[in-house]
């Protein structure tokens, strides 16, 4: 298992590695973002660009981008957006928001998501089960700015119970930003509740109809005590990694609904970057987009090993 | 050596079971196909078969609703801006969502005269209903006075009223012949700035009013009292064609400007002179100005032949991808496996950016689009058919072809293929709404442009009505609900059709 993570992790790096290269090289080929002739910070960010080896090979220019970040976590300055500040400072300033977002988002999904698969799973075939299974299924079918749109209309617009943007500043654990985070944290759950609950659905019926499920009745479980100990246990295996996935994956958070709601968060920061040709911005919030998709897929391999000994991925061959 | 042999007439053969009877049973059923089959299990699933036809009316709307509509995406009026859904056959039917009305808060009394004057003058009345009424009192110069305050519904495409224009003499003519031959009235007697406490930039005010807000003074009967000029000497061409009830003959209807005549002009009935057709927007306009009801169909049919086209196209390059994989296993899939690796970590976000930051220039915007689509696409379609192969290649029948010795291609192909074709079939089913969803976002987060292709998206579409939500939340509602509806019915009909064609994985979702 320790070999197989380590391979694993091993492996990720190496493609984050190749994907960083290849971005780089990409954006690098690109004209450079024409400065302002008067503004003081121009002269400095030129200085820096010669520096970057800007005039030299892209290998060369690569080699120096890694040499920065390795030695003194240097990701260069915005030369557009945030015009003459470090791009890492920015980034880990965006980030919080972003989390706090999604962390929200997450808290409210699980209970939800799972006890509404659980209960489905329990009354297959019945109108309940009906009813879950197809409303998961548009709540799925449905993107996220639609949910922003309806949420936005009615709960902040004609009813007020939500101010219409999210507050700004910086201290995420007040009362009156909770409120208004409470958009945009809507938005983003009714996909991930209904991911849950499909899931949970699947999972759960599969497990109810085994044999060992009939085992546990048959010597004198009642049906509570049989779905609670060893069907939901074994449901969790595909449940949890899918958790963890999730977990990861909220860092990322929604471009959409933080440009919607003017979440302060990477999401919005990365869309400014793109539109605005930030190209420093952009290459760092790549390495950060790329680095968390692949993680996820690796926190969901290895915690699968983890969870249920039977699946050992690394002893597959 | 003689190998001469008589050659055996025909009529000496004799087939050796003449008379025997052949006791096998004829088969009673048909001869049902795999796909055949599938059909059947399909039209099972009710929810499938509504899904199905709902997507045949939302692909027959994107063909037919920009040629049923009488704009073009690109045709603007720039007075109709963010304009309600309006459709008068239905609006006389008391249908509320098509009566074009916009609603107006704290509307006072001279308010409230402004919008009678227009429809006393026009006969198009804008006001739709008075939604609430509130009285307070309020003193004023020492006197308590009663002040009413109104919220209105109004038909947006009425409130307009009337216009300021410049027209030559030539436009004058035939704007008149025009009334002459239609009986609508488009310009309006002249209505001197000076008459009227020199309010010069309200056309709408054709009666006399007691200061510059534009206050109304009533005869004893409350009613207007006309404000119209009759001093011929300011008169800018002849009039020669309908004139207003109680003209007689005595109003001017235009003024002179600098060779040329000022107007003002009725917009409704001026549009149906400039058009041909009244203002009709089925589903409105948005903030641009663009008719809804042909831009969704114009971005729908862009959606959707882009999404086929991805999909064909991952197809293609998918199958022959995994095929290798799966099929030669070993150091091949390894390498390969690598590479779609290292390919399908790219945000699929970044690809687009990077794709249009490089090629939008030299190929186009659409072209580029596409291309970064298929660079990474393909992958999820090459691990499903790999999977196929590495489940299929063992089998026996694929042992026995190989010894009767079929090449790699035709073993590929013609026998471990067709077998995964209903999983493959599938999912490019599912890959259509996929395709459609990711493109939407994009367009919608403005990363991609298609304005310049098609004229509009539907992601673009949503992104102008998120922002002018509050004033008119129709321009969502629309692209929204189609959207929905979109996704909604390409799920139900690809989750129906993985069921048809893999009956074991029947439920799961």
């Amino acid at each position: 298992m320790l070999k197989y993570t380590v391979q694993r992790i091993l492996l990720m790096l190496m493609t984050l590695l190749i994907i960083t290269c290849m971005c780089f090289v990409l954006v690098r080929m690109l004209p450079p973002v024409q400065l302002p002739a008067e503004d003081p910070h121009t002269k400095v960010i030129l200085a820096r660009r010669e520096a970057m080896g800007y005039n030299k090979p892209y290998l060369v220019q690569f080699g120096i981008f890694l040499r920065d970040i390795f030695t003194r976590w240097d990701w260069g300055v915005s030369d557009k957006l945030y015009f003459g500040q470090d791009v890492a400072a920015i980034f880990m300033d965006k980030l919080p928001a972003t989390m706090i977002v999604n962390i929200y988002s997450i808290l409210l999904s699980i209970p939800i998501g799972i006890s509404l698969g659980i209960w489905a799973a329990l009354k297959k075939n019945t109108i309940i089960d009906h009813l879950i299974s197809t409303l998961t299924m548009v709540v799925i079918s449905v993107p996220s700015f639609v949910y922003a749109f309806l949420i936005q209309y009615f709960l902040s617009y004609k009813w007020g119970v939500f101010p219409f943007l999210m507050n700004s500043g910086r201290n995420y654990l007040d009362w009156s930003m909770f409120v208004s985070m409470m958009p945009p944290v809507l938005s983003l759950s009714f996909g991930v509740i209904a991911g849950f609950t499909r899931t949970t659905r699947a999972e759960l019926t599969e497990v109810l109809t085994s044999e060992f499920m009939l085992l546990a009745r048959t010597k004198g479980l009642t049906k509570g005590q049989a779905t609670v100990r060893h069907a939901l246990k074994n449901c969790m295996v595909v449940v949890l990694p899918m958790i963890f996935g999730e977990f990861i994956g909220i860092m990322s958070g929604s471009l959409i609904i933080e440009s919607i709601f003017a979440v302060p968060g990477v999401g919005s920061l990365y869309i400014n970057s793109i539109n605005g040709r930030d190209y420093n911005m952009f290459m760092l919030l790549t390495v950060f987009y790329t680095a968390v998709g692949l993680s996820a897929g690796i926190v969901v391999d290895i915690s699968y090993g983890l969870i249920d000994p039977r699946i050992r991925m690394g002893s597959r061959k | 050596m003689d190998n001469q042999f008589e050659p055996i007439p025909r009529e000496k053969f004799v087939f050796v079971q003449q008379d025997a009877n052949l006791h096998d049973q004829k088969l009673e059923t048909k001869n049902r196909s795999y796909f055949f089959d599938a059909m059947l299990r399909f039209k099972k699933n009710k929810s499938s078969v509504v899904a199905a036809y709902i997507l045949l009316f939302l692909a027959l709307f994107a063909v037919l609703s920009p040629l049923i509509s009488p704009y073009d995406v690109r045709e603007i009026d720039k007075r109709y801006v963010n304009a309600p859904p309006y459709v008068e056959a239905l609006a006389e039917k008391g249908w509320s969502l098509f009566n074009g009305a916009v609603t107006h808060d704290s509307q006072n009394d001279a308010s409230m005269d402004y919008w009678k004057g227009i429809a006393e003058e026009t006969g198009h009345d804008p006001v739709l209903g008075i939604l609430s009424k509130q009285v307070k009192q309020v003193k004023s110069r020492g006197k308590m006075v009663e002040n009413a305050t109104y919220k209105i519904r109004t038909n947006k495409y009425f409130e307009i009223g009337l216009v300021y224009m410049v027209f030559s003499y030539e436009d004058f003519e035939k704007i008149q012949a025009w009334q002459d031959r239609t009986g609508l009235q488009v310009i309006y007697p002249y209505v001197d700035p000076k008459d009227i406490q020199g309010i010069s930039n309200n056309p709408n005010i054709w009666y006399q009013v007691k200061d510059n807000k534009g206050t109304a003074v009533k005869d004893e009967n409350g009613a207007f009292i006309p404000a119209y000029c009759t001093a011929a000497a300011a008169e800018g061409a002849p009039y020669h064609s309908i004139r207003i009830a109680g003209d007689n003959g005595s109003y001017i209807y235009s003024a002179r400007k600098s060779g040329a005549v000022q107007c003002r002009v009725e917009y409704y009935n001026y549009y149906q002179y400039v058009n041909g057709h009244a203002p009709q927007y089925y589903f409105g306009t948005n903030e641009k100005g663009q008719d809804l009801f042909c831009a969704i169909g114009m971005g729908a049919r862009f959606s959707l032949v882009f999404a086929i086209l991805v999909s064909v196209i991952r197809f293609v390059l998918g199958t022959i991808y995994g095929a290798v994989e799966g099929y030669y296993g070993g150091a091949v899939d390894m390498v390969m496996e690598r590479i779609s690796d290292v390919l399908s970590g790219i945000p699929f976000i970044v690809a687009t950016t990077l794709f249009q930051l490089h090629l939008a220039q030299k190929v186009g915007t659409v072209p580029s689009f596409l291309f970064a689509y298929i660079a990474t696409g393909w992958i999820g379609m090459a691990a499903l058919v790999r999977k196929q192969f590495y489940r299929f290649k063992g089998q026996e029948y694929v042992l026995a072809s190989r010894t009767l010795g079929a090449s790699d291609w035709r073993l590929m192909f013609r026998h471990i293929f067709p077998n995964s074709l209903g999983t493959i079939i599938t999912s490019c089913a599912m890959m259509i709404p996929g395709v459609i969803g990711s493109e939407t976002s994009l367009t919608y987060l403005g990363i991609v442009n298609l304005s310049e292709f098609v004229g509009t998206s539907i992601g673009e579409l949503m992104s102008l009505g998120q922002r002018s939500m509050t004033t008119s939340p129709h321009a969502m509602f629309w692209p929204a609900l189609f959207f929905s509806l979109l996704m909604i019915s390409f799920n139900l009909f690809g989750n129906g059709l993985r069921d048809a064609f893999n009956p074991t994985t029947r439920g799961e979702d």
